[in-house]
């Protein structure tokens, strides 16, 4: 009977979490299905690993857009 | 794609060497028959003839039997053209890359992140221009510029990851991974910049505008392709993701407010939205796992990563100049104008 083949296993919703954090820099998250930020907004992650904002002047809260690394400096870009 | 029209002798031989029926049916070895020449940085014939014998290892071209990739004379114009290359380039970029390496043997991550602000530093912003006075047909022309490189997105960087070893080849997938798409081909990268193109009235098959790329484009492109057409430069390759990394995610926020201010759809800047934040965290892979575990597996590496990376911004650097010298005397950038875009 087709129909009632189950799956040998059960996907677990487990957090494999890892967290790096970058100096100067966001904390890069591995492992994560949703972030959840201080208001209580929950994101969801799609990517391989995140970079969540640190330095709290990214426009793209709670993501990492670096403009950390223009922080004290003078606005220039390349690109 | 269609071969792109020649541009002088060197392409002209290689163009009419690729058209000839069945490479290596005979026993004849043939040869493209170029001269050695200095000064290809600044031959767009010669760097065409370069683009296209690279080219056989992405795309291909219509009508032109795919075995000639291996062809004797494909693989000796080839070599010479890249040899011509390398000499230039490395006589220009030894000095700096000698100048980087005692403190980036100190501190590597910091000496990378540095380098946009050092190398190639007071070439103009093209992402500036694009969210202060970009017109629609300099964001079109922008994109035709940007198409040589964006539309085989990652694929260059991918033939690095034979060629390095285990925790450097597994970090670089990590970001592979997600330039692909993270499993969605909807989201693939170059896919979202095929959307970009269309968006706003332009062929998205690749090569579509290639006799329309002035020289830096195509120096920029056989630049990426010497390196990752050869193991030894594998290193270089992972300097040069770097630098891209670390170039996209301000410029990409830059590009998304021209957009917007031209009051584009939202498929001709998804592209760069996506870049925001992915290359945010990109950047710190790269340079933090990829470089970093590369240059600690193997300190050996670090002055051809540094090349690829120095490299890079320098190229690029020579875009932006003469995108924004055109642009800003309100002419185009492009060899060939496009025709007028009349929005539906």
């Amino acid at each position: 009977m087709r129909g009632d083949r189950v799956p040998v296993a059960t996907p677990l919703p487990t957090e494999l979490l890892r967290l790096t954090e970058c100096e100067d820099g966001p904390v890069l998250v591995r492992g994560a299905r949703v972030v959840v930020d201080a208001q209580g907004v929950t994101h969801p992650v799609t990517r391989p690993v995140v970079a969540l904002c640190r330095c709290g002047a990214s426009q793209r809260l709670p993501w990492c857009d670096g403009v950390h690394k223009r922080l004290g400096k003078r606005e220039t870009s390349t690109g | 794609m269609h071969l792109p029209q020649p541009r002088g002798p060197s392409s002209t031989a290689v163009v009419e060497h690729l058209r000839q029926p069945s490479p290596g049916s005979d026993a004849q070895l043939r040869t493209v028959g170029l001269e050695r020449s200095p000064g290809i940085t600044n031959d767009e014939d010669r760097l065409l003839a370069l683009w296209v014998l690279q080219g056989l290892n992405y795309h291909g071209y219509s009508g032109v039997d795919p075995e000639i990739e291996w062809d004797l004379a494909v693989v000796q114009a080839r070599t010479q053209l890249e040899a011509e290359l390398e000499e230039e380039l490395l006589a220009a970029f030894t000095p700096v890359v000698e100048e980087l390496l005692p403190e980036a043997r100190r501190d590597l991550t910091g000496t990378l992140f540095s380098l946009p602000d050092r190398v190639a530093a007071s070439a103009p912003s093209m992402s500036a221009w694009a969210r202060s006075s970009m017109t629609a047909e300099q964001w079109r022309e922008m994109l035709v510029l940007r198409s040589a490189s964006q539309l085989k997105e990652a694929d260059p960087h991918t033939f690095a990851v034979p060629r390095i070893p285990g925790r450097a080849k597994v970090a670089l997938m990590e970001i592979q991974f997600d330039e692909y798409g993270s499993g969605d081909p909807s989201a693939l990268h170059s896919e979202l910049f095929a959307q970009a193109m269309t968006a706003v009235g332009l062929d998205h098959s690749y090569g579509g505008y290639a006799d329309t790329w002035p020289a830096p484009v195509l120096l920029s492109n056989v630049t990426l392709g010497w390196f990752a057409g050869r193991s030894r430069w594998a290193p270089a390759v992972v300097g040069h993701l770097t630098m891209v990394e670390m170039t996209s995610s301000l410029p990409s926020k830059f590009y998304v407010a021209g957009a917007r201010r031209l009051g584009l759809p939202e498929e001709a800047w998804r592209y760069f939205d996506e870049h925001v934040e992915a290359d945010a965290a990109h950047e710190q892979v790269a340079v933090r796992d990829v470089c970093g575990a590369l240059v600690a597996d193997d300190p050996d590496t670090l002055p051809t990563l540094l090349v690829g990376a120095v490299a890079g911004l320098h190229v690029e650097g020579l875009v932006a100049e003469l995108v924004m010298g055109a642009w800003e005397q309100g002419r185009s950038a492009l060899r060939i104008p496009l025709h007028p875009w009349v929005a539906a």
